[in-house]
């Protein structure tokens, strides 16, 4: 019996892979998926190094940027104009931009990345701190928190829900626009859409594509969870 | 592919020379024979893109700011309006491009109709939430005194929700701007051709491209931000400040 | 367009009843009440007693289950409600106005709506700037440069642009801190007795009612009207222990608020002029309600309290024992004027008018006196003439 449906289950893919699917170039081919699955290991982790790398090193220099600018309020225009040139020049572009510099690779795609994050995160950063109730800092300042008490106990954790939207926003983007790392020699899920002949081949896209959506549907609920579990006051509220 | 020589100012300069040049004398393709770039050529990549941009923005508008108005002003379907933008951040623009190449085939039509489904959801997302967003109290004043509908949503919802709309456009041009770059994929000529094309043009044609991408991206989010002021009540540039 | 030209309208509340889809009980049960012309009547009771949604349905914000509602004898349900409402004065405790939209624009926002030219519009909204009491070069900034309390004058103003006969106002003055709210209460009342609309005012603070109101409706948990009353009698007779509790163990208190010191009857007491003979003096102190003389000057100004040593001698003397102080304003209310008493500690104080004359004696007797008798109601004023300050 097991024999029996092992062999249906063999003759299932060899009929769909052994047919004209891949000649045809129809939408969607599973056999040549069963036999290719490997080709898209490395790629999917190229993608995970860009997407982490860009995120982590946005997260960090947004940060800085936003804890100078909680300090000193007069640095918050400069650095929402700064950060939204960065935002708005195409990553395609930056990636080139950036050629005469770091040349190509996985690094001038991280670099590129990092900068279109940047704004994504100042803004939802200083948002976070400048919603943060005054009369909870007042108080933390009458009972005889200092500053930077106030900021690392008070502040910065009711900021982390808005803090933790910021990281899903570009996260989620972020590993949308690394397909685009290819451009760049910066490997990742690009590379299975556009090299080689891979551009016309719609199996190829819709695999390499799928790949990119689930993972930016996993991050976005692995940090999800991460927001909940650093904001457990929000997610009794959430209860009541 | 060998790297590049360490950045040296002057090696780093001549690139940049190369790039101008470029721009407005055009030099021989790699290829040979014929000659690329060229200030006759720039404009024409760059109308296109401004032109496939444009249309792809005004139809994202036409079919996603009347159902954020809709929904935001009966405060129905969050979910859906809020999924969409979440969903629409997730679409990787380069398969979405080459799918609709691939599957559809090539030709301005399709690229006009993939790149608006990259601006739809940022639109209706802020539209809905800027809509929904407006004071309750303006709305039921306005009702009370006896406005219609079509009347609340035009004069004090719309006016209201303008920051927040115009938000939600100008993410959606900037989107739709920098995928128009890989236009040439499906087979429409934008200046992304001077940067997908490398083996035709040069690394100077390269850098020239992305030089020319990113201020034709600055400058459309200049004048939207533009726009916004413009349209943005007095009344709002106070209450924010 | 001046305040005489358009009367208010009566509001006949008849069997109304809301029940709202999915709710087990009913927000208002079969409410009825008549409201006349030109009178304030205050919606008082606690939160989720339906005051809110009984003064919705009169404009259709809230459409009723059963019933009716009359203005002026027409059913509120015939026709367009977008055209009833603007047809109705709308102020709501959030105020609602347009922050995009400048002083005048929003003060003219219901005569655009019924296309109204524009010289008329702005000369509308000028009128009635002057009118709450706000410079007109306030007429071309944005509701984000006004105080609280100016937002709400601006609501109240917009809300009478078109001189409706009838006014709504739920808990308008709800947002305001004690102070200003105490303010605009007078000032709104001022602007009342000048315009006598129809107005139906909700609040849950029953001093708001109590100071508001012509009438005043106590409604119950479900919507169940509890009394509907003057003040006074609300405070004299509460109709049951809800409305009694709801008014507050201090009502006596709260009537003497309703009544100024001259709208009572006041003791006489002797009165005599420096150099006058004494005996006659004794002889009408023994016999009077007040058992001292006043001492007065030939405009009848009192100048002290003759003691019986102040009498002993011959003749009245130029400078008594003791002063006339406290002196009590004759148009204060009652409540300030047992507190001028209680506070001195004496039993008798002079009232005087605005040029100081002598007009009684007020005692600690009199207002308990008012509080026992039953036809203080009587010579209730209305809202508007009250005294408010």
């Amino acid at each position: 019996m097991i024999e029996q449906l092992a062999a249906v289950d063999q003759s299932f893919f060899t009929d769909r892979s052994s047919g004209n699917c891949i000649q045809d170039n129809k939408l969607f081919c599973p056999g040549w998926v069963v036999d290719n699955y490997d080709r898209y290991v490395d790629p999917t982790l190229q993608h995970l190094v860009l997407v982490g790398s860009a995120v982590a090193g946005g997260f960090l220099i947004a940060f800085g940027l936003a804890i100078l600018a909680h300090r000193h309020r007069f640095l918050q225009t400069p650095f929402l104009a700064g950060t939204g040139i960065l935002y708005t020049i195409p990553s395609i572009s930056f990636f080139f931009l950036l050629l005469p510099i770091t040349g190509r690779g996985s690094l001038t795609a991280i670099i590129a990345l990092t900068a279109f994050n940047l704004q994504i995160i100042f803004r939802n950063i200083t948002t976070g701190l400048r919603n943060v109730p005054p009369n909870v800092t007042e108080a933390a300042r009458g009972i005889g928190l200092t500053r930077s008490q106030i900021l690392w106990q008070v502040e910065i954790p009711l900021a982390m829900p808005e803090i933790i939207a910021g990281l899903r926003i570009a996260t989620v983007s972020t590993v949308a626009l690394a397909t685009l790392a290819v451009f760049a020699n910066g490997g990742g899920l690009g590379t299975e859409i556009v090299t080689g002949s891979n551009i016309t081949f719609k199996t190829g896209i819709i695999v390499a594509g799928s790949i990119a959506v689930i993972m930016a549907i996993v991050f976005d609920g692995v940090l999800l969870l991460v927001g909940k579990l650093l904001a457990p006051w929000k997610r009794k509220q959430a209860i009541s | 592919m060998a790297l590049p020589p360490p950045p040296l100012p002057a090696a780093f300069l001549s690139l940049f020379g190369d790039a101008f040049n470029f721009v407005f004398s055009g030099r021989e393709a790699e290829t040979g024979g014929v000659t690329v770039g060229g200030t006759s050529q720039v404009i024409e990549l760059a109308t296109k893109q401004i032109e496939v941009t444009l249309l792809a923005l005004a139809v994202a508008i036409l079919l996603a700011m009347p159902v954020g108005l809709w929904l935001g002003h009966r405060q129905q379907g969050e979910f859906l309006a809020v999924s969409a933008g979440n969903a629409g951040r997730a679409i990787p623009e380069l398969a979405l491009i080459a799918l609709m190449a691939a599957a559809i085939g090539v030709g301005l039509v399709n690229l006009v109709v993939a790149l608006a489904i990259l601006g739809i959801p940022p639109i209706l997302t802020n539209t809905y939430v800027g809509i929904s967003q407006v004071d309750r109290a303006s709305v039921e004043a306005a009702r009370g005194m006896g406005m219609s509908e079509t009347g609340i949503v035009r004069k004090v919802e719309l006016p209201l929700a303008v920051p927040t709309i115009m938000g939600g456009v100008r993410t959606a041009a900037i989107n739709i701007v920098a995928t128009a770059t890989i236009a040439p994929l499906a087979g429409i000529l934008t200046l992304g051709d001077f940067i997908i094309a490398r083996n035709v043009y040069g690394d100077a044609g390269v850098l020239a491209g992305a030089i020319l991408v990113a201020l034709m991206a600055l400058a459309l989010e200049g004048t939207l931000a533009t726009i916004q002021w413009a349209m943005t009540s007095k009344g709002l540039k106070l209450n924010r400040s | 367009m001046t305040a005489e030209s358009v009367s208010a309208s009566p509001v006949r509340f008849e069997s109304v009843t809301k029940r709202y889809p999915g709710a087990d009980s009913v927000a208002v049960e079969d409410l009825s009440f008549e409201v006349p012309a030109g009178e304030i009547c205050v919606l008082v009771g606690p939160s989720g007693c339906g005051k809110t949604t009984a003064l919705r349905m009169v404009n259709r914000t809230v459409e009723m289950t059963s019933g009716d509602i009359l203005i002026g004898g027409r059913s509120v349900k015939e026709g367009d409600p977008a055209r009833l409402r603007r047809e109705i004065g709308y102020v709501i405790q959030q105020i609602g106005l347009f922050p995009h939209r400048t002083i005048s624009q929003n003060i003219g926002t219901v005569p655009a709506l019924l296309g109204w030219d524009k010289e008329r519009i702005a000369a509308r909204s000028a009128e009635l700037m002057e009118l709450i009491g706000l410079d007109p070069e306030y007429g071309d900034r944005y509701p984000a440069q006004l105080s609280g309390g100016q937002q709400q004058r601006v609501g109240v103003a917009r809300a009478l642009a078109v001189d409706p006969p009838v006014m709504l106002m739920d808990e308008p003055f709800g947002a305001i801190d004690p102070i200003n709210r105490s303010r605009l209460q007078n000032e709104f009342l001022r602007l009342q007795a000048e315009l006598r609309k129809t107005v139906l005012f909700v609040t849950h603070d029953v001093d708001e009612a109590i100071k508001m109101g012509d009438r005043v409706v106590v409604l119950k948990k479900g919507g169940h009207l509890a009394q509907y009353a003057t003040p006074t009698e609300l405070l004299m007779e509460p109709a049951d222990d809800f409305v009694e509790d709801f008014v507050g163990a201090d009502r006596a208190l709260k009537r003497l608020a309703l009544m100024r010191v001259r709208d009572v009857d006041l003791w006489t007491a002797p009165l005599a002029q420096a150099g006058d003979p004494s005996e006659p003096v004794r002889t009408a102190v023994a016999a009077a309600e007040v058992p001292y003389a006043l001492l007065v000057d030939g405009e009848n100004r009192p100048q002290g309290w003759l003691s019986e040593r102040d009498l002993a001698g011959e003749q009245v003397p130029a400078t008594p024992d003791s002063s006339a102080d406290p002196l009590i304003d004759a148009d204060s209310v009652l409540r300030d004027g047992l507190a001028t008493l209680l506070q001195s500690g004496s039993l008798y104080a002079p009232v005087v008018d605005a040029r100081g004359r002598l007009t009684g004696v007020l005692s600690v007797e009199i207002v308990s006196d008012f509080l026992a008798s039953d036809e203080a109601s009587e010579s209730e004023l209305s809202a508007a003439e009250r005294p408010h300050d």
